[in-house]
């Protein structure tokens, strides 16, 4: 679902596509707009700015979520600004006025780049991700709920999860590999039902701020049960953060759909089914990374 | 050990590679007997099944001697001669339960890559790709099976190999083809493809009460081989074959039709073939589906199209107006092997059906780049290989 701050920022991308296509096909009419005409590297430097306008062209039209990525063009503008300035102040007379009103007009779109990506950053932009997914389980519910709030059997299924120590009924402590580095929380449940629900929350001033629910029902006439998992992130590094780990394949997404297959087999078959691309189980970067389909010789 | 590896397209080698070892409480480890290359294995070593990597064992067509068997197996013993089917699967999920095996809901532990590409995930296969499990094939000398407890079946008497190998794939395949017909006695079946899935299509659909089976193909000596299990043989580089399946069926089409050809079929019109044929090089399209196109266009109203025939990811110039129209029932489907094994075998322990007829050529499994060759070019009439390691 588009945002508000989302609807300025595509609205921007246009602006950025319209300029950069401006820059790259009129260089030296941009040169002689901006007073910098005297300039041999002019029309150079016109293109290579109008290249960059493209790339946030593509960030922020090509994105479903393209607020966060406002904060490029505002780098921009600051690199934009700079160059102008030095252009006005070493010109005189008709070239300096032009080089002047250039940087006013960039000074105005930097203040509104500037005001979209704080807005998006606002309490309003800073929403956690949140993934949903759903997997029927061939097994009573009663036994799939058991297993689940035994929460130190999630690094069994979850595998981006090191370990989960249970401290009482309702505490626990979580330990989980993330991209960078191991980060630790501890986490409370707020509500269990048996047989229907479990909902828990980090405890507050934890590294991790994260909440999830997973819900319990019968499946289609009564056969087996249907789980139903929605997760909350706020991961370290925000939006920016989730946007590197995608990029190295780690797929929230598919993480947590991967999760619910290995919790299936585990309470359908006793375990969790390796092959011999990824004999050491498959994180969803490992499906991008596959050993050849070679057997697993004896560990040595 | 000795195992035929992927090597890159229209190349296998046969490379030295670990012994597999149990890496699962219900795995097994098989000393492998007999094994056959698949018409299946064709596509992959001509690279149009997506995700195979260089050096992946392939194979999943196999049978051998139990050597190792994990703690969760209580069926099998070390010394249990048995037949390995294609599929694997878990014998515990709702698809297994419904006896739908080759959908297995546990098997695939790359499930995600083929739900990106198909929705959602199909079963492991062996030796068939990552999208497909990545796990290690059948064509080499020992062979991990994961489910062991649920898939292969004991041979217990002194049946020959050779007799029960193809109960692994193409004999339950053939049969699953035939069956989904739901064919009425003295009806009549037409087949695309005489390979040896086709041929055992064509004994199969007689041995369902079929009037007729009709088999289309181009290769003289494959249509010989149709000949022999019975059927009636349209060449199609030489008939019309809409034309001559009308003439054979009072002007209505096969009661069914049965695709026994897949991805990579030939096209008698030159610029219809090299449309696809471009499309194909492109990956525009991964499919070439003349048969399946033919075969829609060839049943009568009312029929049943039966797909046995693998095909990978998208195909071109789809008839559904006339699928739709003409109230056609497509059906198809990898082969519920493991639903097959066990009637099969009986099958051919009282002498109803003989698979082993299909066999032409057999190599030590070092040799089976040169089977390879031999059965992807049709050179010297090679219809089935079957490799011993």
């Amino acid at each position: 679902m588009s945002t508000k701050s989302d609807i300025l920022a595509r609205a921007l991308g246009w602006v950025s596509l319209a300029l950069g296509a401006a820059q790259l096909t009129a260089p030296r009419t941009v040169s002689r707009l901006s007073g910098v005409d005297d300039s041999r590297l002019a029309p150079t430097a016109v293109r290579i700015m109008g290249i960059r306008e493209l790339m946030h062209a593509a960030v922020l039209l090509g994105s479903r979520r393209p607020a966060p990525w406002t904060w490029s063009r505002v780098a921009g503008d600051a690199m934009e600004l700079a160059l102008l300035g030095r252009a006005a102040a070493a010109r005189t007379g008709r070239r300096r006025r032009r080089a002047v009103a250039a940087t006013a007009a960039v000074s105005g779109i930097t203040a509104l780049d500037l005001a979209a990506a704080l807005y998006a950053s606002g309490p309003r932009g800073r929403r956690p991700m949140r993934l949903r997914a759903s997997i029927t389980v061939n097994r009573p519910r009663e036994e799939v709920y058991a297993f689940w709030r035994d929460l130190e059997n999630l690094p069994a299924f979850m595998l981006h999860l090191e370990s989960v120590r249970a401290m009482g009924e309702r505490r626990s402590r979580w330990r989980a590999r993330s991209p960078l580095t191991d980060v630790e929380w501890e986490a409370e449940i707020l509500d269990e039902r048996p047989g229907e629900l479990i909902a828990w929350e980090s405890a507050r001033g934890s590294m991790v701020t994260t909440s999830g629910s997973v819900r319990f029902a019968d499946g289609p006439a009564g056969l087996g049960t249907v789980v139903h998992v929605t997760l909350d992130y706020r991961v370290p590094g925000g939006t920016v953060g989730t946007a590197v780990a995608r990029m190295f394949g780690e797929h929230p997404e598919q993480q947590v759909r991967d999760d619910l297959r290995r919790f299936k087999q585990i309470m359908e078959t006793g375990e969790v089914l390796v092959s011999e691309g990824s004999p050491e189980g498959v994180r969803a970067l490992r499906q991008l990374r596959q050993r050849p389909a070679q057997p697993v010789g004896s560990p040595s | 050990m000795k195992a035929t590896c992927y090597a890159g397209r229209n190349t296998v080698e046969v490379l030295d590679v670990p012994e597999p070892r149990i890496l699962n409480a219900h795995d097994a480890v098989v000393r492998v007997t007999s094994t056959a290359i698949c018409g299946s294995d064709l596509h992959l070593i001509d690279g149009y099944v997506p995700t195979v990597k260089k050096g992946d064992v392939i194979g999943h067509e196999f049978m051998g001697e139990v050597v190792e068997v994990g703690p969760e197996v209580a069926n099998l013993s070390p010394g249990d001669r048995v037949v390995v089917p294609f599929p694997i699967a878990c014998g515990r999920c709702f698809a297994c339960a419904e006896g739908l095996y080759s959908i297995c809901e546990n098997s695939n532990p790359n499930a995600g890559m083929a739900e990106k590409l198909m929705g959602h995930a199909p079963a492991g296969i062996f030796g068939y790709s990552h999208m497909l499990g990545g796990f290690a094939g059948g064509q080499a000398e020992y062979a991990r099976v994961p489910f062991a407890d649920v898939g292969p079946i004991k041979i217990e008497d002194d049946l020959p190999d050779e007799k029960v190998l193809f109960l692994s794939d193409i004999l339950p395949t053939a049969y699953m083809g035939a069956e989904m017909c739901d064919i009425q006695p003295g009806q009549t079946i037409a087949v695309w493809g005489a390979g040896p899935v086709g041929q055992l299509a064509v004994a199969c659909a007689y041995l369902l009460g079929a009037g007729e089976v009709i088999c289309v193909d181009r290769h003289p000596y494959r249509l010989d081989y149709a000949r022999r299990a019975g059927a009636r043989t349209l060449n199609y580089e030489q008939v019309d074959v809409l034309d001559a399946l009308r003439d054979l069926t009072g002007g209505r089409g096969p009661d069914a039709c049965i695709d026994a050809v897949g991805m990579e079929a030939h096209d008698p019109v030159p610029a219809m073939y090299g449309y696809d044929r471009i499309k194909q090089a492109l990956r525009l399209e991964s499919d070439r589906p003349y048969a399946l196109r033919e075969a829609i266009m060839a049943c009568r109203n009312g029929g049943v199209v039966s797909v046995v025939g693998v095909y990978g990811g998208l195909v071109d110039k789809f008839p559904m107006g006339s699928l739709m129209n003409r109230s056609l029932t497509l059906r198809t489907g990898q082969c519920h092997v493991q639903r097959y094994m066990r009637p099969l075998l009986e099958r051919i322990r009282a002498g109803e059906i003989d698979p082993s007829f299909v066999v032409s050529h057999r190599f030590p499994l070092r040799e089976a780049a040169h089977g390879f060759q031999l059965f992807k070019d049709k050179q010297d009439d090679c219809n089935k290989v079957v490799l011993t390691p």
